[in-house]
């Protein structure tokens, strides 16, 4: 294995990681702060894969302009479904079970919605203007979009630091991941935090999906595939962890780049196999203190 | 006459904070007996460590001779300490008798078998019915449990701990969150029981009617520690205990 | 657990039995029966995962490994060795099924929670995704057709009349479970954990018995459905297939034993109807499930019931 092959798949796995982090931090934020698992958080990364199509490819908006748009639509359409369906659910008994089931019918509703709007073809975004090439170092090929996507990538997670360490709300959402009842007793508005975690969650998730659809084309059922990837993260990361999901996204994505380099077809049961392992061993993720998680 | 719980030396602390400290006394057989002392004082902690939910960190609790410290709590239930809870814990979506049988089938060694209907099995019905009646649960019996009014909820908590037919039972807070008229029944319906089942009885409580009502001996915990023991006339008088406690009913 | 007085019980029983007895007499054209057939495999498949979830409280996302793999043992043994494998297909796959959901049980109950969802969700499409790209062996996504009934059950008729019996057996056999000490034990199991160990049982130990219980009937439901169509495909593997039985049961009712049964004729008649003017099945099926959640929980048949029981004067409540 040569150096520039290295180099190379090294990016295309720190590509993938950043797309992965953006969706899986989203869910394990809504876990750690709100003790929900939104199983339906693909769908919200296909919806901003869709407003990024309609509003770059039809509306013909400036592709960075989209992009923040696409994530906030996501982000309110998230805020819509958290407040009006998910919320009459909190606190029943065998609460974890109704609301998976709550979120799979999101995840039914969400994707056909898209089919009615949208059609069925497979949509495709361009890259933006002055990113379709590559940079290239001898035999290293780097495309500059995907130098984008790790760009955007660094972004969020500067500033999710930032906030998360700087600011009252951020201080919060931490207080709240580890206590909520505490965090209701201070006076805090639990119910609007979580409808807004949830709604900066789902833009992320959003904006991840419209970040990658240059890269993959646009369809329905994509929201599948994603959160499958995306839980493999959040159990390595441990479930709430939010730079656990940072960490878990750079190994699965590292992972899943050498895996297909060396055996295209069975890729993908390598990221699975690692979740498995570290569910049965250590199911409150890798990098996460040893605790007893069972509900 | 050897007792049938004896706790010696035993000690725990979480971290910093000692919530038993050397806690030594024997139960003899037979006996009623009451632990106070005021919340926190560590009286539940105890019990937890009696039945195996926590383990102390240094001395003995033996049952019947038995050093029980490091056996888990199916163990000890098994050798024959039985306990309620202060929350009472029960099946909530299943009947009253229901929530008893169960009980008596794995008394019985029959909650394997998935052939025959529950009702037809005899033997468990009859005890289940025999306990309600000694409970005066009996006309709720087809009732759902957590339609059942909060003391009947408990009295339900100590059948179920009764059909394992333990030697010593341990009740935690048996009246809490009762009326008086209910906690006059309770009494009565503890003494009765403690007869009848012909058990050693361990109840923590904050009434002092049900303390000094019926029990034959007292101890007080103050933050962890034994401070005193005796019968109940001996604790009232007892200047320590007055001053500190028996403000509090 | 309702059982409800025995004599009307065992009226509504026959008269089921009967109703579906007589599909092929009444029925207009073989479409009926094969919507029947339908029924019948996704009510026992349902009612088998209700026994994991209803009533022991373990909600497994991945219930169509065991269904795919009944399915499977049957279409691949009759290809690549002959029809008369058929049955004997049945019977080897139930004790593969056995095998496989004792080893994965042992794995994956431990977790429990969220955990244990996902990692039946997991595995469930691992083995899709295996299926999937063993395109020589297993078809991938063409999956395999033409799978040839033995002798006499290749009239579509038999075949359906052998299906009945199966079903309705099985159904009674997991009926007896649900009332049996067994089922109340399961039942304690999910409402209150700790208190079961304070009894001295084992829980773990009564979540992997259902466990394998489940997984059993759903194999066997996937076994009689290869049949049915005589053709197997990899969708029977997709998470979606343990979604819809997980739908099935909510919209039944969970806390009814025959609750999902009801769910899946409900919902199989509905898409069979709804399909024909809208393929946009997944958003209503979404929200019907959706505002059941919110506003029904307890289900069709167990709203119903409720209010049967309000309608009672209270002394008679006793026995239902």
């Amino acid at each position: 294995m040569d150096f520039s092959f290295f180099i190379t798949q090294t990016i295309s796995g720190l590509t993938m990681a950043t797309l992965l982090f953006l969706v899986a931090s989203g869910l394990t934020l809504i876990f750690g702060v709100g003790n929900v698992f939104n199983f339906a958080h693909g769908s919200f990364y296909m919806v901003g894969a869709y407003f990024g199509y309609q509003l770059v490819s039809i509306w013909e908006l400036n592709f960075w302009v989209a992009l923040i748009l696409a994530g906030l639509g996501a982000g309110v359409v998230g805020m819509l479904a958290e407040s009006l369906f998910l919320r009459r659910i909190y606190g029943r008994v065998n609460e974890g079970g109704f609301q998976i089931l709550l979120t799979y019918c999101f995840i039914l509703i969400i994707d056909d919605l898209v089919k009615l709007v949208w059609g069925t073809e497979y949509k495709s975004l361009p890259r933006p203007k002055g990113f379709s090439g590559a940079l290239n170092f001898g035999d290293i090929y780097l495309p500059s979009y995907n130098l984008v996507i790790i760009a955007v990538g660094l972004i969020v997670v500067v500033a999710s630091w930032w906030i998360l360490t700087r600011t009252r709300p951020g201080k919060i959402a931490r207080a709240a991941a580890v206590d909520r009842e505490m965090v209701d007793t201070l006076g805090v508005n639990v119910p609007l935090t979580m409808t807004l975690v949830f709604g900066i969650a789902t833009a992320l998730g959003g904006m991840a999906g419209a970040l990658a659809a240059p890269l993959r084309t646009v369809t329905p059922g994509a929201g599948v595939e994603v959160i499958i990837d995306s839980l493999i993260v959040v159990v390595l990361g441990g479930m709430g962890n939010f730079w656990g999901a940072w960490l878990g996204a750079l190994l699965i994505g590292e992972v899943n780049a050498f895996a297909v380099a060396f055996l295209p077809k069975w890729a993908s049961l390598f990221s699975f196999l690692v979740m498995v392992i570290v569910l049965i061993f250590k199911p409150e993720g890798l990098f996460s203190p040893r605790q007893v998680r069972k509900v | 006459m050897n007792a049938i719980l004896e706790l010696e030396s035993v000690h725990k602390s979480f971290g910093g904070l000692q919530v038993t400290q050397n806690v030594s006394f024997a139960v003899m057989p037979g006996e009623i007996s009451a632990i106070i002392g005021p919340n926190g004082a560590g009286k539940t902690t105890l019990f937890n460590q009696i039945t195996g939910h926590l383990h102390p960190n240094s001395g003995r609790i033996l049952f019947q001779g038995h050093d029980v410290v490091g056996d888990s709590p199916q163990k000890i239930v098994a050798q024959g300490i039985g306990r309620a809870f202060q929350i009472a814990s029960l099946f909530p979506d299943e009947t009253v008798l229901d929530n008893v049988k169960v009980a008596c089938l794995s008394r019985l060694d029959q909650t394997r078998r998935f052939w025959r209907p529950v009702q037809r099995f005899r033997r468990a019905t009859e005890r289940a019915h025999g306990i309600l009646e000694d409970l005066g649960l009996e006309k709720q019996a087809d009732r759902l449990a957590f339609e059942l009014a909060h003391g009947d909820q408990k009295l339900l908590d100590i059948g179920i701990a009764l059909v394992l037919e333990p030697q010593l039972l341990l009740l935690d807070e048996p009246t809490a969150g009762m009326s008086p008229e209910e906690r006059q029944r309770t009494r009565e319906l503890i003494k009765k029981l403690w007869k009848a089942y012909d058990l050693t009885l361990v109840f923590i409580e904050h009434d002092m009617d049900m303390v000094f009502g019926i029990a034959q001996k007292v101890r007080v915990l103050q933050q962890g520690a034994l401070l005193a023991e005796g019968t109940p006339d001996e604790i009232r008088n007892n200047k320590d205990v007055v001053t500190a406690y028996l403000g509090e009913a | 657990m309702n059982s409800g007085p025995k004599f009307s019980t065992a009226v509504l029983w026959t008269l089921m039995i009967l109703g579906f007895a007589l599909v092929p007499v009444l029925m207009r054209s073989s479409y009926q029966l094969n919507l029947a057939s339908h029924v019948l495999v996704w009510g026992l498949f349902a009612v088998a995962f209700n026994m994991l979830w209803g009533v022991t409280g373990m909600l497994s996302f991945g219930q169509a490994l065991y269904y795919g793999l009944g399915a499977y043992f049957v279409g691949l043994m009759v290809e690549y060795l002959g029809s008369a494998w058929y049955l004997p297909a049945i019977g080897i796959g139930m004790l593969a099924v056995a095998a496989t959901s004792f080893l994965l049980g042992l794995l994956v109950i431990r977790v429990g929670g969220v955990y244990f969802t996902m990692l039946t969700l997991a595995f469930g499409q691992l083995a899709w995704q295996i299926t999937f790209k063993w395109y020589d062996f297993t078809g991938g996504d063409d999956g395999i057709q033409g799978i040839a009934a033995p002798g006499f059950l290749q009239n579509p008729i038999a075949y359906y009349y052998f299906l009945l019996v199966l079903v309705m057996l099985s159904i009674w056999i997991l009926k007896r479970m649900a009332y049996s000490p067994f089922g109340l034990m399961l039942r304690c199991v999910r409402q209150n954990p700790e208190r079961v160990r304070f009894l001295g049982r084992r829980v773990r130990r009564n979540q992997l018995r259902v466990y394998m219980v489940s997984s059993l009937f759903a194999a066997l439901a996937g076994s009689l459905m290869a049949g049915i169509d005589n053709s197997i495909h990899t969708d029977m593997f997709f998470w979606t297939t343990s979604g819809e039985v997980i739908l099935m049961s909510v919209l039944g009712g969970l806390n009814q034993f025959f609750g999902p049964f009801v769910g899946a004729a409900v919902i199989i008649i509905i898409e069979d109807i709804v399909g024909a003017w809208t393929e946009y099945w997944s958003l209503i099926i979404g929200s019907i499930i959706m505002s059941m959640v919110i506003l029904f929980p307890k289900g069709l048949v167990g709203e119903l019931h409720q209010l049967k029981l309000r309608m009672m004067p209270p002394k008679e409540r006793r026995s239902e």
